[in-house]
């Protein structure tokens, strides 16, 4: 499969004491990695794609590892995860699926498997576009306290022939989470759900 | 701390490619951002050494933020800039006093010099608010490969009686700059122009 060219990376880190309640003890940081890539599959209908998914594998990993250092260094301090993707116009929403696995890969193989479904999403858009990356928690998808979401995007990506991947981690709840549900205390931890 | 810091968020882009040429070292530019509430809003004013004392805080915290989010030293900085957005509650000379009087001093004491004006924009505007920051070499403003801007948002500010305040630092200009000028290794550094 073609060769995985990075245009450019970004690291955003969100660091949250508080939003009108009180100020956290421990304040919620959330991070996204994103690297805006070159769709090799731009402007035609190919109809075999999948192999593109082990090409990004490392792509993936590396992006797991700069969220982790983004956050402190400390993959157990990951509570959350998420990851996206937003196909330029001369590709197709298909070309964003193929960051499922390898987004998901790297991201549990740096967290020492995590084991609730990575939540996601993706379009296709414009330079300039803007993605709601949805947040759950890394264990169990039920925990309530644990759902969120970061935008993330850039004025110049991405371009017609490009795609940009995301990833998200975050160290924990919304900072004044208190709608009640399943709290990350009492996680069952055997099926990714509870 | 005399800001109320809500939350304060770090972005760094990396560019590795430009025009499908590779960009060896990457050019990078990093901005910390800092939402705080703005305590002249919803009314006129007068003194604003108040937001002027918050200025010279912050001057000093973005930008050690800006620097270890590029992982570099403050004199390995090449250029910076400075902006800020005010809620719909406030009055845009609320961000000039925040930006103009005491933010510069801390922001040149942790990158060790920067004798050229910080080249600034601010705006009073709503969520999600688009700040361009503009880029200027540090030493010596007419370095043209350094004119540039960063762009930075934040979906949930500023709220009506918040403000952001940016700074952004570089350890580079322009991906491939060729529009002639004064280059970096031409700078006498005397008078923070040439």
């Amino acid at each position: 499969m073609p060769e995985v060219l990075v245009r450019k990376k970004i690291t955003c880190v969100e660091e949250i004491f508080h939003e009108g309640g009180p100020v956290a003890q421990k304040p919620l940081r959330r991070a996204a990695a994103l690297a805006i890539i070159r769709n090799p599959f731009a402007g035609s209908y190919v109809a075999n794609i999948e192999g593109f998914m082990d090409d990004l594998k490392p792509l993936g990993l590396e992006m797991a590892r700069s969220l982790v250092s983004a956050l402190g260094g400390d993959a157990n301090a990951v509570e959350g995860y998420g990851k996206g993707a937003i196909v330029g116009s001369a590709g197709e929403l298909e070309h964003g699926a193929l960051w499922h696995v390898p987004g998901g890969y790297g991201m549990r193989e740096v967290l020492g498997g995590a084991k609730a479904i990575v939540a996601s999403t993706k379009k296709v858009g414009a330079p300039g576009t803007r993605l709601d990356v949805p947040i759950t928690h890394i264990n169990a998808s039920y925990v309530r306290s644990h759902f969120d979401a970061m935008e993330v995007g850039v004025n110049d990506a991405p371009r017609a022939d490009e795609i940009l991947l995301a990833l998200v981690m975050t160290t924990g709840a919304r900072v004044h989470a208190r709608v009640g549900g399943l709290k990350a205390s009492e996680i069952r931890g055997e099926d990714g759900l509870r | 701390m005399k800001a109320k810091i809500r939350k304060i968020a770090t972005f760094v882009e990396e560019t590795q490619r430009e025009m499908d040429r590779e960009i060896a070292p990457p050019t990078r530019k990093a901005a910390a951002v800092a939402v705080i509430e703005n305590p002249c809003a919803g009314k006129y004013v007068e003194d604003l050494a108040e937001l002027m004392a918050i200025g010279e805080e912050l001057g000093e915290l973005l930008t050690a933020r800006a620097v270890a989010a590029l992982g570099i030293s403050g004199p390995s900085a090449e250029s910076y800039g400075k902006a800020a957005a005010v809620g719909e509650n406030g009055e845009l000379e609320h961000a000039a006093a925040i930006l103009h009087p005491k933010l510069g001093t801390p922001v040149r004491r942790v990158l060790g010099k920067g004798a050229a004006l910080i080249p600034s924009s601010k705006k009073r505007g709503g969520l999600g608010v688009v700040l361009d920051i503009p880029l200027g070499h540090k030493d010596a403003a007419f370095v043209r490969s350094h004119f540039d801007g960063m762009e930075v948002r934040l979906n949930d500010a500023p709220r009506a009686n918040e403000i952001m305040v940016a700074v952004a630092v570089t350890d580079s200009g322009r991906p491939i700059p060729r529009v002639g000028g004064l280059t970096k290794d031409q700078i006498k550094g005397q008078d923070g122009l040439r």
